[in-house]
């Protein structure tokens, strides 16, 4: 901006080289435990590598490991699982969060807002594994929530409609609801080769609930830093204009939110479709791998059955999706700088 | 900023009474939700083992015992000293990283700095079963499989990505002519880091410090595949094993749920603050 800038701009100029310089070793190392890693993975899934001996021979068909895994009948589950819960867990959160965040935006002021911002966030502060054994024994089929059900007097009712009482076996649920094999199949016939049966696992619920409780206040402190960007100013002049409140946050407020809608969108999409602390935490592969994950999968082949080859296919596989969800984010934010 | 305009406020109309209702409703039915699992795993924690029932798991423990804490704390205390010894180098390590990085790539840029920034951070976001192979046997061959050092050395690298996220994005707001006036004085690149970067960088040094202690203290997936000795194990490995031991009541798993979140706990209560800022630094700009 001023004369000095321009000459300190040269000055600085010898001095620049040392920046890229000081930054090798954080890249070599990075880039090794990164991308070197994720190379030597993808060297594991092509070989042979298939007992506690290493063996990173290239396998006589190098592609057989992705062939057995998209087969397998517990990874379609797994796909299934992952597909279901990253929806439910999106839809969620940014529900919970959004009507947190307004919530208390329009109806607690000063001190107390800040108490109840607090409570809705400290979950986020707690491991998945704490949070999965809280969940478990509230999701527990002979008693939690089945309990406070009873309570309230429905399943009386119930009973003298001639009706089996409500008593959900939440994540003991082998059911899978709202299935679209046969709707699917009849778009793109050779999705008939599908095993699993595609729809909404029932025992998915609890976890999708658990995860909310988790992660609905970092939605919700999202929406807060976002809603604390918006001048009055503005909705001010579109209440003189004789807009209903409804109407500022359709047309005003939630369009301004996107950005950070965004964010939210990748962040828990990212964490949602890698989630494995909670799952083993809460309820393992569930019956029928109701709630099995590919991250879980990765860990029984690899670490459990010693099928390297599997496990590294994956994990690639787990890679690719996050990815699809993760570098166009990363792309556009690099091009806006 | 400029709240001027509020003085316009008193046209504004109450609130009906009807929505004000619906809305403090909301509050108490949202809170309840929070409140429940720690209620929940409280009064079940304080219950001695044979008032633990399936029917009652609701109530208020009669009398209230200690004891399900002591043996809570009698089985994860050595696991708790773990994920100390694990935990706090890490996060010094990995926020000193992060700063000369974030440093680096914010006030020296250079050609490709953009990308080696992404590249970076693209880091943080992907599952790390996807480099646990070769990782583990990178540790066997440095030696350091199974030992709390390779744990700290783990996490110290893959916490780099986001470190040089927060501390990037922190010094992105601190002036250029900072750095110039380093130069009228002679100072190198890393000198103006030292004398002049280094001392206004506490509160992203408190943000990154949080982050990652929050983030290595809950960790379970690197801690159960590189450290499987149960005496190096961190607490929430631990947790994990007694919440599968059949002979562990649930009063115990509750109280040891309880125990193994404390630290987390404590610090967001004494700096729920910074972790509000951190949530916000922690995400990419778009």
């Amino acid at each position: 901006m001023s004369e000095s800038t321009a000459v300190f701009k040269r000055l600085r100029l010898r001095e620049r080289s040392i920046a890229p310089v000081a930054l090798v070793p954080s890249v070599l190392v990075f880039g090794l435990f990164v991308y070197g890693f994720i190379a030597a993975t993808g060297l594991v899934s092509l070989s042979n590598w298939n007992t506690a001996k290493i063996d990173l021979s290239l396998a006589s068909n190098p592609l057989g490991s992705y062939e057995e895994l998209l087969g397998s009948y517990r990874f379609q589950c797994d796909l299934r699982n992952t597909f279901v819960f990253t929806i439910l867990l999106l839809i969620g959160t940014i529900l919970l969060g959004l009507a947190l965040a307004i919530l208390l935006e329009t109806a607690v002021r000063g001190r107390r807002r800040t108490v109840f911002r607090q409570l809705f966030l400290f979950p986020y502060s707690l491991s998945f594994i704490v949070t999965g054994v809280a969940w478990r024994w509230i999701f527990n089929p002979e008693t939690g929530i089945n309990l406070l059900i009873n309570a309230t007097g429905v399943n009386h009712v119930l009973a003298v409609a001639g009706i089996g009482p409500l008593q959900p076996g939440w994540l003991t649920d082998p059911q899978v609801v709202l299935p679209v094999n046969n709707a699917l199949a009849s778009v793109f016939p050779p999705l008939a080769a599908i095993q699993t049966q595609l729809g909404i696992p029932v025992a998915l619920i609890p976890v999708t609930i658990a995860s909310m409780w988790q992660l609905g206040g970092f939605a919700m402190a999202m929406f807060l830093a976002g809603l604390s960007t918006i001048p009055e100013e503005v909705r001010e002049a579109a209440r003189i204009d004789g807009a209903t409140e409804a109407q500022i946050y359709r047309r005003i407020v939630l369009p301004m939110l996107r950005p950070i809608m965004v964010s939210i969108i990748i962040i828990v999409g990212a964490s949602s479709l890698k989630i494995f602390d909670l799952i083993v935490g809460m309820s393992g592969v569930g019956p029928g791998f109701a709630t099995d994950v590919p991250g879980l999968f990765v860990y029984d082949m690899a670490f459990g059955a010693q099928r390297y080859n599997l496990g590294a296919a994956a994990s690639l596989v787990m890679l690719l999706l996050v990815t699809v969800v993760v570098l166009p984010y990363l792309a556009r934010s690099l091009r806006n700088e | 900023m400029n709240r001027t305009l509020s003085i316009t406020r008193p046209f504004q109309v109450r609130r009906p009474r009807l929505s004000r209702l619906v809305m403090a409703a909301a509050i108490v039915f949202a809170s309840l939700f929070f409140l429940m699992p720690i209620y929940v795993m409280l009064v079940t924690g304080l219950k001695s083992a044979d008032n633990v029932s399936l029917s009652t798991m609701w109530q208020l423990p009669s009398p209230i015992t200690g004891g399900a804490f002591l043996e809570a704390w009698d089985r994860l205390a050595s696991s708790m000293r773990n994920s100390f010894i694990v935990t706090i180098p890490a996060t010094a390590l990995s926020c000193m990283i992060g700063s000369i990085n974030g440093y680096l790539l914010s006030k020296w840029r250079f050609r490709f700095s953009n990308v080696v920034f992404i590249a970076i951070v693209f880091g943080m976001f992907i599952p790390f079963q996807s480099v646990l192979i070769p990782l583990i046997k990178t540790l066997q061959f440095l030696g350091l499989y199974g030992s709390l050092l390779g744990l700290i050395l783990v996490h110290t690298i893959y916490g780099m990505a986001v470190t040089t996220l927060i501390f990037r994005n922190f010094y992105v707001n601190i002036p250029n002519e900072l750095i110039d006036a380093g130069r009228v004085d002679g100072a190198g690149v890393l000198g103006i880091f030292r004398h002049i970067v280094l001392p206004i960088s506490i509160p992203a040094f408190v943000v990154g410090a949080i982050f990652q202690f929050t983030g290595i203290w809950n960790d379970f997936l690197f801690g159960l595949v590189v450290t499987p000795d149960p005496r190096v194990q961190p607490v929430m490995i631990a947790l994990n094993n007694l919440s599968s031991t059949f002979s562990v009541a649930w009063n115990v798993l509750m109280a040891g749920a309880l125990v193994a979140a404390l630290p987390t706990a404590i610090l967001y209560l004494v700096l729920g603050r910074y972790f509000i800022s951190g949530l916000t630094a922690g995400s990419v700009k778009g």
